[in-house]
């Protein structure tokens, strides 16, 4: 369990983690989600005593991270692959770390097999590709078999197999009642491996939810193809819906698939497509955080930020 | 493409046995393992050995080869020949002190710190493992080399060498004053490699600490010597290099401390350097 109560880290000006509250639970796996520059980074940070926090706390099991006599056992942390001395070998790289925490060369074997690394064990682990390095930092996170696991941007430098590899592990990890927190800047990766989400953007919370609660938030719609559209139109307009054309198809918001069925069944229209539509959750992060990102890139920011008070309005807490 | 969410089973708890022991003895195994695992380490200490007792030979060897001891012996009336032997340390301090300042500062360039102070958020425990550590190491290499420098040079002096032999033999450890001086340069050297890792800590980065290091210890005397008399003896005596000097030479120079004096003066700059590393280390985001 990790808890975080009013976290704030300032640099100078600059407020990379805002008045930042939210539990961690057991069990699953929890995407960490925002876009670059989120604060996600120095929140993990924060959560292992590498930067203190401006103000507020963050406990793992209910202690200061700093106050864990053999943290290792805890909390098994991936931040940086590159925070390693290239000149040591990954044997000797993860023996070192290992020997902190009173923990033998046997469990160092053990970890480099898990993530497949066995056979470089040997080599200096500066010349590993990032991809490489990534699976040494995991092994170092499992040393201590701890109850918490947490990777920032797991996925970075890994090959398809590699992402494959991990997604499964990180379920395989929380099927055993562990802790799992993993950050990402990818949607999609998320919704692939995560069961909830707490999603950030300019260092504030904007959602803290499961994954399909977030999605139900994003707009959704009926699609509808017909060869008699144009007699269905002016009735569904009748029952409430709105319609819009898209591409030879008809988009209807505001009625259910139920309900444009049973009409088009009354009047006696064959349907040649009748399906639920739901935003991406790709799209509903957008949506959400498009406002809070550092730099936008689109033109029309102000329609997403219009859908974003929507959105904020039912995920927010 | 949305996940399902299992239920939450019960919380893990690991079958591993808890870990006995101290965090500061566990730290400093696995400190005496970092260095064992990094080349810059070992080719430090060989540096240090290399400088201090090749030099000395060299030196003194060189010494009884001019020929101007010949012509000109009267002049070397002053000559120390322990002196002779323990001129190595000059340069072997540098590199010890590099290894100290690597010791820390490698972490912060390589970005282990991270690791580390994950693996012992104690940061306090883990900068007294690694003084520990470096400590024993330096302590072992510089005793070693400062003995090995004093007894090949002056087995090299009282070979038969020319017809001043006489006049200029080596001396033995049980003379007065010998003993202490050639325990002081291993002693010396211990403490600069010890320097090394404080100016490490509160500088971070390698190029940053060697320059601060290289300062203090070599180009701070010279400076002082271009003060005004009788400043430049008085400033300059308080400098670790003239501090140490007073540790490992035989003879009481008036322009420098006692030996006693000269250990305390280094102490004191080691209380000070690490009180600043302490806070330092403590406070800073890594």
């Amino acid at each position: 369990m990790i808890k975080a109560e009013h976290l704030t880290k300032r640099f100078g000006d600059t407020i990379a983690v805002n008045d930042l509250s939210f539990e961690v639970a057991p069990g699953c796996v929890t995407g960490f989600l925002g876009p670059n520059g989120a604060g996600k980074t120095t929140t993990m940070r924060m959560i292992l005593g590498l930067d203190a926090p401006t103000q507020g706390t963050v406990t793992v099991n209910g202690k200061r991270y700093a106050n864990h006599r053999f943290p290792l056992h805890e909390v098994g942390a991936l931040l940086d692959a590159k925070a390693l001395h290239g000149g040591r070998t990954a044997f000797n790289h993860l023996l070192v770390l290992a020997k902190t925490n009173g923990i033998g060369r046997a469990r160092v074997d053990e970890v480099l097999d898990i993530v497949g690394l066995t056979d470089v064990a040997g080599k200096r682990a500066g010349t590993f590709s990032l991809g490489m390095g990534q699976r040494l930092g995991i092994a170092g996170a499992l040393l201590g078999d701890p109850g918490i696991l947490m990777f920032d941007e797991p996925v970075n430098g890994l090959d398809p197999e590699g992402i494959l590899w991990i997604r499964t592990f990180l379920r395989s990890l929380a099927d055993e009642g562990r802790t799992v927190f993993i950050s990402s800047h990818l949607m999609n990766e998320m919704a692939m491996t995560a069961s909830r989400l707490i999603v950030v953007g300019r260092g504030k919370l904007i959602a803290d939810a499961t994954v399909d609660e977030v999605v139900s938030r994003g707009q959704h719609w009926v699609r509808v193809r017909s060869p008699r559209i144009d007699e269905l139109v002016p009735q569904l307009i009748a029952a409430g819906g709105t319609v819009n054309e898209n591409d030879g198809a008809h988009d209807i918001r505001g009625l259910s698939a139920a309900q444009v069925g049973d009409l088009a069944a009354a009047t006696g229209i064959a349907l040649h497509e009748l399906t639920e539509q739901r935003a991406s959750l790709e799209d509903v992060f957008f949506e959400m955080t498009e406002d809070s990102v550092e730099y936008h890139g689109s033109a029309n920011a102000h329609v997403a930020v219009a859908a974003t008070t929507d959105v904020l309005a039912g995920v927010a807490r | 493409m949305t996940a399902t969410i299992t239920p939450a089973p019960t919380p893990y708890s690991t079958n591993r046995p808890a870990p006995k022991g101290s965090v500061l003895g566990r730290a400093v195994s696995s400190e005496w393992a970092k260095i064992r695992s990094v080349r810059s380490t070992v080719l430090s200490l060989v540096a240090t050995m290399g400088l201090t007792v090749g030099l000395g030979w060299l030196i003194t060897f060189a010494f009884i080869h001019r020929d101007h001891l010949e012509r000109d012996g009267r002049r070397f009336d002053r000559f120390d020949p322990t002196d002779r032997a323990m001129r190595g340390v000059f340069l072997a301090q540098l590199a010890i002190g590099v290894l100290g300042v690597l010791v820390m500062s490698s972490e912060h360039v390589t970005g282990m710190i991270r690791s580390s102070i994950a693996a012992v958020p104690q940061r306090r425990t883990l900068l007294a493992a690694k003084a520990i550590v470096l400590g024993t190491v330096a302590l072992i290499v510089g005793m070693a080399s400062s003995f090995a420098a004093f007894l090949g040079g002056q087995a090299i002096l009282s070979s038969p060498h020319t017809d001043l032999s006489r006049q200029f033999q080596g001396v033995s450890l049980s003379d007065p004053g010998v003993l202490r001086a050639v325990a002081g340069a291993g002693a010396y050297l211990t403490m600069i490699a010890l320097l090394g890792l404080a100016i490490g800590t509160i500088i971070r980065r390698t190029p940053g600490a060697i320059s601060a290091m290289f300062a203090v210890v070599l180009v701070a005397p010279l400076i002082t010597t271009a003060l005004p008399a009788p400043w430049d003896v008085n400033v300059g005596r308080w400098l670790p290099l003239n501090a140490g000097q007073a540790m490992f030479t035989v003879r009481v120079e008036p322009d420098l401390l006692t030996p006693g004096k000269g250990f305390f003066v280094m102490l004191v700059w080691l209380a000070g350097s690490f009180l600043l590393a302490t806070i330092l280390l403590s406070k800073r985001d890594v």
